[in-house]
Protein backbone atom coordinates (compact mmCIF):
# COMPACT_ATOMS: atom_id res chain seq x y z
CA UNK A 1 0.00 0.00 0.00
CA UNK A 2 0.83 3.68 -0.87
CA UNK A 3 1.01 6.02 2.25
CA UNK A 4 -0.56 9.84 1.74
CA UNK A 5 -0.19 11.68 4.21
CA UNK A 6 -1.74 15.04 5.02
CA UNK A 7 0.02 17.48 8.06
CA UNK A 8 -2.71 19.44 8.89
CA UNK A 9 -6.48 19.49 9.74
CA UNK A 10 -7.77 22.87 9.07
CA UNK A 11 -9.47 24.31 6.29
CA UNK A 12 -7.34 23.27 3.54
CA UNK A 13 -6.46 19.45 5.00
CA UNK A 14 -9.92 18.65 5.78
CA UNK A 15 -11.19 19.49 1.81
CA UNK A 16 -8.07 18.33 0.35
CA UNK A 17 -8.95 14.99 2.37
CA UNK A 18 -12.13 14.78 1.24
CA UNK A 19 -11.36 14.81 -2.55
CA UNK A 20 -8.48 12.78 -2.39
CA UNK A 21 -10.11 9.81 -0.57
CA UNK A 22 -12.99 10.08 -3.32
CA UNK A 23 -10.16 10.20 -6.13
CA UNK A 24 -7.81 7.70 -4.90
CA UNK A 25 -8.07 4.14 -4.83
CA UNK A 26 -8.80 2.26 -1.93
CA UNK A 27 -6.66 -0.71 -2.75
CA UNK A 28 -3.82 0.92 -3.87
CA UNK A 29 -3.78 4.70 -1.28
CA UNK A 30 -4.06 4.55 2.33
CA UNK A 31 -4.70 8.07 3.67
CA UNK A 32 -3.18 9.61 6.91
CA UNK A 33 -4.36 13.25 8.74
CA UNK A 34 -2.38 14.34 11.67
CA UNK A 35 -3.45 17.51 13.90
CA UNK A 36 -2.66 18.46 17.17
CA UNK A 37 -6.01 20.08 17.94
CA UNK A 38 -9.27 17.86 17.59
CA UNK A 39 -11.81 21.05 17.24
CA UNK A 40 -12.23 22.80 14.04
CA UNK A 41 -12.95 26.87 14.28
CA UNK A 42 -14.77 28.41 11.80
CA UNK A 43 -12.20 31.36 11.77
CA UNK A 44 -13.87 33.26 10.22
CA UNK A 45 -16.44 33.79 12.74
CA UNK A 46 -13.95 35.14 15.42
CA UNK A 47 -14.37 38.55 13.79
CA UNK A 48 -18.14 38.71 15.09
CA UNK A 49 -17.29 37.02 18.33
CA UNK A 50 -16.30 40.71 20.22
CA UNK A 51 -19.41 42.03 18.98
CA UNK A 52 -21.47 38.97 20.85
CA UNK A 53 -22.96 38.13 17.14
CA UNK A 54 -21.54 34.86 16.67
CA UNK A 55 -21.70 32.06 20.07
CA UNK A 56 -19.24 29.06 20.46
CA UNK A 57 -21.24 26.55 19.07
CA UNK A 58 -21.72 28.18 15.59
CA UNK A 59 -18.36 28.25 15.09
CA UNK A 60 -16.51 25.55 16.65
CA UNK A 61 -17.03 21.59 15.83
CA UNK A 62 -15.29 18.48 16.11
CA UNK A 63 -12.62 18.17 13.13
CA UNK A 64 -13.96 13.97 12.98
CA UNK A 65 -16.93 15.21 11.95
CA UNK A 66 -15.75 15.98 8.30
CA UNK A 67 -13.45 13.66 7.78
CA UNK A 68 -14.72 10.69 5.40
CA UNK A 69 -14.61 7.21 6.10
CA UNK A 70 -11.57 4.95 5.37
CA UNK A 71 -9.21 7.75 6.48
CA UNK A 72 -6.76 7.54 9.75
CA UNK A 73 -6.56 10.27 11.76
CA UNK A 74 -3.93 10.66 14.55
CA UNK A 75 -4.29 13.61 17.30
CA UNK A 76 -0.54 14.51 17.76
CA UNK A 77 1.71 17.67 16.67
CA UNK A 78 3.81 17.08 14.36
CA UNK A 79 8.11 16.93 15.16
CA UNK A 80 9.74 17.35 11.87
CA UNK A 81 9.69 16.09 8.41
CA UNK A 82 12.88 14.26 6.89
CA UNK A 83 12.62 14.95 3.37
CA UNK A 84 15.27 12.75 2.56
CA UNK A 85 14.05 10.05 4.28
CA UNK A 86 10.18 10.51 3.83
CA UNK A 87 9.38 10.57 7.49
CA UNK A 88 7.41 12.44 9.81
CA UNK A 89 8.43 12.28 13.52
CA UNK A 90 5.68 12.99 16.11
CA UNK A 91 5.97 14.54 19.54
CA UNK A 92 4.61 11.77 21.11
CA UNK A 93 7.22 9.22 19.20
CA UNK A 94 5.43 7.82 16.49
CA UNK A 95 6.88 7.79 12.82
CA UNK A 96 5.00 8.22 9.80
CA UNK A 97 6.46 7.17 6.46
CA UNK A 98 4.76 8.68 3.44
CA UNK A 99 5.18 8.28 -0.20
CA UNK A 100 3.31 11.44 -0.76
CA UNK A 101 3.21 14.23 1.41
CA UNK A 102 0.43 17.03 1.76
CA UNK A 103 1.63 19.71 3.96
CA UNK A 104 -1.51 22.28 5.44
CA UNK A 105 -0.16 23.42 8.73
CA UNK A 106 -1.24 26.84 8.52
CA UNK A 107 -0.10 29.83 10.13
CA UNK A 108 -1.02 31.52 12.88
CA UNK A 109 -0.13 34.96 15.17
CA UNK A 110 2.66 35.07 17.56
CA UNK A 111 2.62 37.39 19.91
CA UNK A 112 5.93 36.54 21.49
CA UNK A 113 6.98 38.07 18.07
CA UNK A 114 6.63 41.58 19.09
CA UNK A 115 8.34 43.07 22.78
CA UNK A 116 6.12 43.96 25.14
CA UNK A 117 3.14 42.71 23.32
CA UNK A 118 2.41 39.46 25.98
CA UNK A 119 3.45 41.94 28.56
CA UNK A 120 1.46 42.81 31.88
CA UNK A 121 -1.37 44.68 29.76
CA UNK A 122 -2.55 41.04 27.99
CA UNK A 123 -5.72 40.41 27.92
CA UNK A 124 -6.27 43.30 30.06
CA UNK A 125 -6.00 46.17 27.79
CA UNK A 126 -4.35 44.53 24.92
CA UNK A 127 -6.25 41.62 22.96
CA UNK A 128 -5.97 39.67 19.59
CA UNK A 129 -9.42 38.43 18.24
CA UNK A 130 -7.55 35.72 15.69
CA UNK A 131 -7.80 32.75 17.87
CA UNK A 132 -11.04 31.69 19.86
CA UNK A 133 -10.21 32.12 23.47
CA UNK A 134 -8.80 35.76 22.07
CA UNK A 135 -11.99 36.89 20.91
CA UNK A 136 -14.12 35.63 23.80
CA UNK A 137 -12.27 37.49 26.40
CA UNK A 138 -12.02 40.46 23.79
CA UNK A 139 -16.26 40.53 23.88
CA UNK A 140 -15.94 40.50 27.67
CA UNK A 141 -13.69 43.61 27.84
CA UNK A 142 -15.84 45.28 25.47
CA UNK A 143 -19.06 44.76 27.10
CA UNK A 144 -18.03 47.18 29.46
CA UNK A 145 -15.52 49.30 28.46
CA UNK A 146 -16.32 52.82 29.36
CA UNK A 147 -14.31 54.12 26.02
CA UNK A 148 -11.04 55.62 25.47
CA UNK A 149 -8.24 54.95 22.40
CA UNK A 150 -9.00 52.24 20.76
CA UNK A 151 -6.31 51.42 18.89
CA UNK A 152 -5.73 48.19 16.02
CA UNK A 153 -2.44 47.46 14.77
CA UNK A 154 -1.14 45.49 12.34
CA UNK A 155 2.22 44.36 13.19
CA UNK A 156 3.45 43.08 9.93
CA UNK A 157 2.47 41.56 6.52
CA UNK A 158 1.35 38.58 5.77
CA UNK A 159 -1.47 37.99 8.10
CA UNK A 160 -4.43 35.54 7.75
CA UNK A 161 -7.21 37.04 6.40
CA UNK A 162 -5.87 40.52 5.84
CA UNK A 163 -9.50 42.38 5.54
CA UNK A 164 -10.25 40.91 9.14
CA UNK A 165 -8.37 44.11 10.85
CA UNK A 166 -10.22 46.50 8.79
CA UNK A 167 -13.64 45.00 9.26
CA UNK A 168 -13.06 44.68 13.39
CA UNK A 169 -12.19 48.85 13.04
CA UNK A 170 -16.04 49.20 11.07
CA UNK A 171 -17.46 46.23 13.03
CA UNK A 172 -15.88 47.83 16.31
CA UNK A 173 -17.25 51.67 14.90
CA UNK A 174 -21.54 50.23 14.11
CA UNK A 175 -21.05 48.80 17.63
CA UNK A 176 -19.92 51.86 19.63
CA UNK A 177 -22.88 53.91 17.60
CA UNK A 178 -25.54 51.15 18.62
CA UNK A 179 -24.04 51.71 22.48
CA UNK A 180 -24.53 55.16 22.22
CA UNK A 181 -20.95 55.68 22.82
CA UNK A 182 -19.19 56.57 19.80
CA UNK A 183 -18.51 60.15 21.20
CA UNK A 184 -16.31 58.83 24.30
CA UNK A 185 -14.21 56.25 21.52
CA UNK A 186 -11.58 57.69 19.50
CA UNK A 187 -10.76 54.66 16.93
CA UNK A 188 -7.21 54.82 15.14
CA UNK A 189 -5.97 51.83 12.47
CA UNK A 190 -1.98 51.64 12.50
CA UNK A 191 -0.50 50.03 9.49
CA UNK A 192 2.91 49.08 7.95
CA UNK A 193 1.01 49.42 4.63
CA UNK A 194 0.97 52.98 3.11
CA UNK A 195 -2.98 52.95 3.17
CA UNK A 196 -5.66 51.36 4.34
CA UNK A 197 -4.96 48.47 1.83
CA UNK A 198 -2.58 47.86 -0.64
CA UNK A 199 -4.58 47.09 -3.55
CA UNK A 200 -5.04 51.05 -5.27
CA UNK A 201 -8.78 50.43 -6.22
CA UNK A 202 -9.93 49.00 -3.13
CA UNK A 203 -7.93 51.05 -1.00
CA UNK A 204 -9.73 54.12 -2.48
CA UNK A 205 -13.19 52.75 -1.61
CA UNK A 206 -11.94 51.64 1.84
CA UNK A 207 -9.98 54.95 2.84
CA UNK A 208 -13.52 56.87 2.00
CA UNK A 209 -15.26 54.62 4.11
CA UNK A 210 -13.16 54.88 7.22
CA UNK A 211 -13.14 58.85 6.65
CA UNK A 212 -16.79 58.89 6.68
CA UNK A 213 -16.90 56.79 9.87
CA UNK A 214 -14.18 58.66 10.91
CA UNK A 215 -11.58 56.24 11.78
CA UNK A 216 -8.69 57.79 11.88
CA UNK A 217 -5.40 55.81 9.92
CA UNK A 218 -1.74 55.82 10.91
CA UNK A 219 0.40 54.42 7.55
CA UNK A 220 3.90 52.93 7.41
CA UNK A 221 4.03 52.00 11.28
CA UNK A 222 6.35 49.24 11.60
CA UNK A 223 6.16 48.35 14.90
CA UNK A 224 9.24 47.46 17.25
CA UNK A 225 7.59 46.99 20.52
CA UNK A 226 5.04 47.67 23.01
CA UNK A 227 5.82 50.26 26.02
CA UNK A 228 3.20 48.92 28.86
CA UNK A 229 4.42 51.75 31.20
CA UNK A 230 3.06 54.30 29.05
CA UNK A 231 0.31 52.89 27.12
CA UNK A 232 2.36 53.09 23.75
CA UNK A 233 3.46 51.11 20.68
CA UNK A 234 6.23 52.61 19.66
CA UNK A 235 7.70 51.94 16.23
CA UNK A 236 11.04 51.40 14.40
CA UNK A 237 11.51 55.47 13.31
CA UNK A 238 10.30 56.23 17.09
CA UNK A 239 6.81 57.18 16.23
CA UNK A 240 4.01 56.50 18.56
CA UNK A 241 0.27 55.96 19.01
CA UNK A 242 -1.31 56.07 22.19
CA UNK A 243 -3.70 53.63 23.33
CA UNK A 244 -6.86 52.52 26.19
CA UNK A 245 -7.19 49.68 24.27
CA UNK A 246 -5.22 47.79 22.04
CA UNK A 247 -6.19 45.13 19.27
CA UNK A 248 -3.24 43.86 18.15
CA UNK A 249 -2.22 41.75 15.08
CA UNK A 250 0.80 40.20 15.95
CA UNK A 251 3.21 38.98 13.43
CA UNK A 252 1.58 35.77 11.31
CA UNK A 253 4.17 32.75 11.35
CA UNK A 254 3.67 29.01 9.35
CA UNK A 255 4.26 26.01 11.78
CA UNK A 256 7.85 26.12 13.75
CA UNK A 257 8.68 22.47 12.41
CA UNK A 258 8.55 23.53 8.41
CA UNK A 259 11.29 25.78 9.14
CA UNK A 260 13.29 23.24 11.45
CA UNK A 261 12.55 21.17 8.50
CA UNK A 262 14.60 22.92 6.30
CA UNK A 263 11.34 23.70 3.81
CA UNK A 264 11.21 27.27 4.38
CA UNK A 265 12.96 30.51 3.01
CA UNK A 266 15.26 30.38 6.35
CA UNK A 267 13.35 33.95 7.21
CA UNK A 268 12.08 32.43 10.82
CA UNK A 269 8.39 33.09 9.10
CA UNK A 270 8.37 29.63 8.58
CA UNK A 271 6.67 29.39 5.33
CA UNK A 272 6.78 26.41 2.96
CA UNK A 273 9.03 27.20 -0.62
CA UNK A 274 6.16 26.48 -2.88
CA UNK A 275 5.60 26.89 -6.61
CA UNK A 276 3.43 29.39 -6.99
CA UNK A 277 1.78 27.83 -9.76
CA UNK A 278 1.45 24.00 -9.28
CA UNK A 279 1.17 24.17 -5.61
CA UNK A 280 4.23 21.49 -5.54
CA UNK A 281 7.50 21.86 -3.01
CA UNK A 282 10.39 24.00 -5.26
CA UNK A 283 12.64 21.16 -3.07
CA UNK A 284 10.94 17.71 -3.08
CA UNK A 285 8.56 16.35 -6.10
CA UNK A 286 6.90 14.35 -3.69
CA UNK A 287 5.59 17.43 -1.28
CA UNK A 288 2.94 19.54 -2.07
CA UNK A 289 1.89 22.17 -0.08
CA UNK A 290 -1.76 24.40 0.13
CA UNK A 291 -3.57 27.38 2.03
CA UNK A 292 -1.86 29.22 4.71
CA UNK A 293 1.40 27.17 4.89
CA UNK A 294 2.70 28.08 1.56
CA UNK A 295 5.42 31.26 0.68
CA UNK A 296 2.79 32.28 -2.43
CA UNK A 297 2.06 35.58 -2.90
CA UNK A 298 -2.00 35.49 -2.17
CA UNK A 299 -3.72 36.02 0.31
CA UNK A 300 -3.59 33.74 3.24
CA UNK A 301 -7.29 33.03 3.73
CA UNK A 302 -10.06 29.92 3.03
CA UNK A 303 -10.84 30.93 -0.44
CA UNK A 304 -7.22 30.81 -1.43
CA UNK A 305 -7.41 27.29 0.10
CA UNK A 306 -10.32 26.08 -1.71
CA UNK A 307 -9.40 27.49 -5.24
CA UNK A 308 -5.85 25.62 -4.72
CA UNK A 309 -7.70 23.00 -3.80
CA UNK A 310 -9.22 22.25 -6.99
CA UNK A 311 -5.77 22.90 -9.05
CA UNK A 312 -3.90 20.51 -6.18
CA UNK A 313 -6.46 17.34 -6.52
CA UNK A 314 -5.80 17.60 -10.35
CA UNK A 315 -2.07 18.13 -10.03
CA UNK A 316 -1.71 15.39 -7.49
CA UNK A 317 -3.36 12.87 -9.67
CA UNK A 318 -1.05 13.99 -12.42
CA UNK A 319 1.88 13.05 -10.43
CA UNK A 320 0.85 10.00 -8.98
CA UNK A 321 0.12 8.64 -12.79
CA UNK A 322 3.36 9.80 -13.87
CA UNK A 323 2.26 12.72 -15.85
CA UNK A 324 3.86 16.52 -16.06
CA UNK A 325 1.60 18.83 -13.51
CA UNK A 326 -1.25 19.77 -16.22
CA UNK A 327 -2.89 22.80 -13.65
CA UNK A 328 -2.03 26.37 -12.96
CA UNK A 329 -3.27 28.49 -9.80
CA UNK A 330 -3.67 31.96 -10.83
CA UNK A 331 -3.72 33.39 -7.56
CA UNK A 332 -7.23 33.57 -7.12
CA UNK A 333 -8.91 35.19 -4.20
CA UNK A 334 -12.09 36.56 -2.90
CA UNK A 335 -13.62 37.53 0.14
CA UNK A 336 -16.53 39.62 1.90
CA UNK A 337 -15.42 42.94 3.74
CA UNK A 338 -17.86 43.30 6.30
CA UNK A 339 -18.46 47.19 6.89
CA UNK A 340 -20.82 47.61 9.67
CA UNK A 341 -24.75 48.04 9.96
CA UNK A 342 -25.80 45.02 8.61
CA UNK A 343 -23.52 45.67 5.45
CA UNK A 344 -20.76 44.25 3.54
CA UNK A 345 -18.38 44.34 0.70
CA UNK A 346 -16.67 41.99 -1.69
CA UNK A 347 -13.41 41.99 -3.55
CA UNK A 348 -12.29 39.36 -6.04
CA UNK A 349 -8.58 39.42 -7.61
CA UNK A 350 -6.28 37.20 -8.57
CA UNK A 351 -2.06 37.62 -8.99
CA UNK A 352 -2.52 39.50 -11.61
CA UNK A 353 -5.06 41.66 -11.35
CA UNK A 354 -6.10 43.87 -8.14
CA UNK A 355 -9.42 43.86 -6.81
CA UNK A 356 -11.96 45.86 -9.47
CA UNK A 357 -15.62 47.13 -9.03
CA UNK A 358 -18.49 44.91 -10.95
CA UNK A 359 -21.35 42.11 -10.67
CA UNK A 360 -20.49 38.72 -8.79
CA UNK A 361 -20.43 36.04 -9.36
CA UNK A 362 -23.03 36.20 -12.39
CA UNK A 363 -21.52 38.70 -14.25
CA UNK A 364 -23.82 41.71 -15.09
CA UNK A 365 -25.92 39.92 -12.55
CA UNK A 366 -24.81 39.44 -8.91
CA UNK A 367 -26.17 39.43 -6.62
CA UNK A 368 -23.40 40.73 -5.17
CA UNK A 369 -21.53 43.81 -5.48
CA UNK A 370 -17.82 44.19 -6.12
CA UNK A 371 -16.60 46.72 -4.10
CA UNK A 372 -19.84 48.10 -3.73
CA UNK A 373 -21.24 48.03 0.01
CA UNK A 374 -24.63 46.46 0.30
CA UNK A 375 -27.11 44.22 2.64
CA UNK A 376 -26.91 41.55 0.14
CA UNK A 377 -23.13 41.20 0.42
CA UNK A 378 -23.06 40.92 4.15
CA UNK A 379 -26.44 38.15 3.79
CA UNK A 380 -23.73 36.47 1.50
CA UNK A 381 -21.15 36.56 4.44
CA UNK A 382 -23.54 35.14 6.55
CA UNK A 383 -24.68 32.26 4.50
CA UNK A 384 -20.88 31.17 3.99
CA UNK A 385 -20.73 29.97 7.39
CA UNK A 386 -23.58 27.27 5.88
CA UNK A 387 -21.48 26.32 3.14
CA UNK A 388 -18.45 26.18 4.87
CA UNK A 389 -19.14 23.44 7.24
CA UNK A 390 -21.77 21.98 4.62
CA UNK A 391 -19.78 22.40 1.05
CA UNK A 392 -16.46 23.75 1.32
CA UNK A 393 -14.89 21.24 4.33
CA UNK A 394 -16.62 18.18 2.53
CA UNK A 395 -14.75 19.03 -0.73
CA UNK A 396 -18.04 19.59 -2.87
CA UNK A 397 -18.11 21.73 -6.04
CA UNK A 398 -19.06 25.47 -5.31
CA UNK A 399 -20.41 27.82 -8.10
CA UNK A 400 -17.38 29.88 -8.12
CA UNK A 401 -15.08 29.52 -11.01
CA UNK A 402 -11.80 28.52 -9.67
CA UNK A 403 -9.84 30.70 -12.17
CA UNK A 404 -10.69 34.52 -11.85
CA UNK A 405 -12.82 36.20 -14.72
CA UNK A 406 -12.60 39.66 -15.92
CA UNK A 407 -16.60 39.02 -16.97
CA UNK A 408 -18.54 41.33 -15.36
CA UNK A 409 -15.70 43.93 -14.07
CA UNK A 410 -14.41 46.84 -15.12
CA UNK A 411 -10.84 47.28 -16.26
CA UNK A 412 -8.48 49.21 -14.69
CA UNK A 413 -8.73 51.28 -17.78
CA UNK A 414 -12.09 52.12 -17.93
CA UNK A 415 -12.30 53.59 -14.17
CA UNK A 416 -9.14 55.70 -15.48
CA UNK A 417 -11.79 56.86 -18.59
CA UNK A 418 -14.42 58.02 -15.67
CA UNK A 419 -11.99 59.68 -13.29
CA UNK B 1 5.48 54.80 -17.49
CA UNK B 2 7.37 57.84 -18.82
CA UNK B 3 10.77 59.19 -19.31
CA UNK B 4 12.31 61.32 -17.78
CA UNK B 5 16.09 63.03 -17.51
CA UNK B 6 17.84 61.76 -14.28
CA UNK B 7 21.81 62.60 -14.03
CA UNK B 8 22.06 63.63 -17.39
CA UNK B 9 20.02 59.75 -18.80
CA UNK B 10 16.90 59.50 -20.43
CA UNK B 11 15.00 56.98 -17.71
CA UNK B 12 12.03 54.98 -17.74
CA UNK B 13 10.20 55.53 -14.80
CA UNK B 14 6.85 54.41 -13.72
CA UNK B 15 4.30 57.05 -12.25
CA UNK B 16 5.45 56.68 -8.68
CA UNK B 17 8.78 57.19 -9.98
CA UNK B 18 10.55 53.92 -9.66
CA UNK B 19 12.91 53.36 -12.79
CA UNK B 20 11.10 50.17 -14.92
CA UNK B 21 14.45 49.03 -15.78
CA UNK B 22 16.56 48.27 -13.49
CA UNK B 23 19.22 47.76 -16.01
CA UNK B 24 19.25 51.44 -16.44
CA UNK B 25 20.87 52.20 -12.81
CA UNK B 26 23.83 53.72 -12.01
CA UNK B 27 25.26 55.24 -9.10
CA UNK B 28 24.94 58.77 -9.75
CA UNK B 29 21.17 58.09 -10.87
CA UNK B 30 21.12 56.92 -6.98
CA UNK B 31 22.45 60.22 -6.09
CA UNK B 32 19.81 61.91 -7.99
CA UNK B 33 17.15 60.31 -6.96
CA UNK B 34 18.48 60.02 -2.71
CA UNK B 35 18.78 64.14 -2.74
CA UNK B 36 15.44 64.44 -4.11
CA UNK B 37 13.86 62.30 -0.91
CA UNK B 38 16.23 63.96 1.40
CA UNK B 39 18.65 61.46 1.78
CA UNK B 40 22.61 62.08 1.45
CA UNK B 41 23.98 58.22 0.59
CA UNK B 42 26.88 56.85 2.22
CA UNK B 43 28.97 53.38 2.07
CA UNK B 44 26.41 51.43 4.12
CA UNK B 45 23.64 52.97 1.88
CA UNK B 46 25.30 51.66 -1.05
CA UNK B 47 25.66 48.39 0.86
CA UNK B 48 21.74 47.97 1.42
CA UNK B 49 21.25 49.38 -1.98
CA UNK B 50 23.70 46.54 -3.22
CA UNK B 51 21.35 43.66 -1.11
CA UNK B 52 18.28 45.21 -2.83
CA UNK B 53 19.58 44.61 -6.25
CA UNK B 54 20.96 41.53 -5.52
CA UNK B 55 17.73 39.94 -4.16
CA UNK B 56 15.32 41.79 -6.87
CA UNK B 57 17.35 40.00 -9.38
CA UNK B 58 17.47 36.56 -7.83
CA UNK B 59 13.73 37.16 -7.67
CA UNK B 60 13.77 37.14 -3.50
CA UNK B 61 10.94 38.43 -1.13
CA UNK B 62 11.86 42.15 -0.24
CA UNK B 63 10.35 43.00 3.20
CA UNK B 64 11.44 44.67 5.80
CA UNK B 65 12.00 42.35 8.08
CA UNK B 66 14.21 39.61 5.44
CA UNK B 67 16.16 43.10 5.41
CA UNK B 68 16.51 43.43 9.27
CA UNK B 69 17.58 39.14 8.86
CA UNK B 70 19.84 40.47 6.42
CA UNK B 71 23.19 40.75 8.30
CA UNK B 72 23.42 43.80 6.72
CA UNK B 73 21.80 46.04 8.64
CA UNK B 74 19.24 45.55 11.67
CA UNK B 75 15.37 47.46 11.01
CA UNK B 76 16.37 50.43 13.49
CA UNK B 77 19.49 51.56 11.83
CA UNK B 78 17.30 50.64 8.25
CA UNK B 79 14.83 53.35 9.45
CA UNK B 80 17.47 55.84 10.07
CA UNK B 81 19.36 55.08 6.68
CA UNK B 82 15.88 55.45 5.06
CA UNK B 83 13.54 58.20 6.95
CA UNK B 84 10.43 57.83 6.18
CA UNK B 85 9.33 54.10 4.48
CA UNK B 86 12.67 52.69 4.32
CA UNK B 87 11.72 49.82 1.82
CA UNK B 88 10.28 52.08 -0.31
CA UNK B 89 12.53 55.22 -0.87
CA UNK B 90 15.51 52.34 -0.42
CA UNK B 91 14.07 50.68 -4.04
CA UNK B 92 12.99 53.57 -5.32
CA UNK B 93 17.23 54.86 -4.83
CA UNK B 94 17.73 51.18 -5.84
CA UNK B 95 16.08 51.19 -9.39
CA UNK B 96 14.11 48.48 -8.46
CA UNK B 97 10.14 47.96 -8.07
CA UNK B 98 8.31 49.04 -5.18
CA UNK B 99 8.13 46.12 -3.21
CA UNK B 100 4.66 45.02 -3.34
CA UNK B 101 2.83 43.65 -0.09
CA UNK B 102 0.52 40.82 0.25
CA UNK B 103 -2.98 41.23 1.22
Amino acid sequence: MKQLLILGGGTAGTMMLNKLRKKLDKKEWDITIVDKDPNHYYQPGFLFVPFGIYSKEEIVKPKEKFFPRGIRAVWDEVEKIDAEEQVVQLKQGEALSYDLLLIATGCAPDPAETPGLKGELWQKDIFSFYDYEGACLLADKLKDWEGGKLVINIADMPIKCPPAPLEFAFLAEAFFTGKKMRDKVDITFVTPMSGAFTKPVASRMLEGLLKERNIKVVPDFYIEKVDNANKQIVAYDDQVVDFDLLVAIPVNKGAGMVGESGLDEQDDLNYAITDKETLQSKQYANIFIIGDATNLPASKAGAVAHFEGEVLTENILDFIAGRPLSQRFDGHSNCFIETGYGKASVIDFNYAVQPLPGKFPIPGVGPLSLLGISRINHWGKLAFKWAYWNMLLRGLPFPISTKMSMAGKKTEAELADKA
Amino acid sequence: MSEILIAGKNISVNEEGYLTDMTQWNESIANEIATELNIELGPKHMEVIAYLRDQCEKGGTLNIRRIGKSGIVDIKSFYKLFPGGPLKNASKIAGIPKPASCI
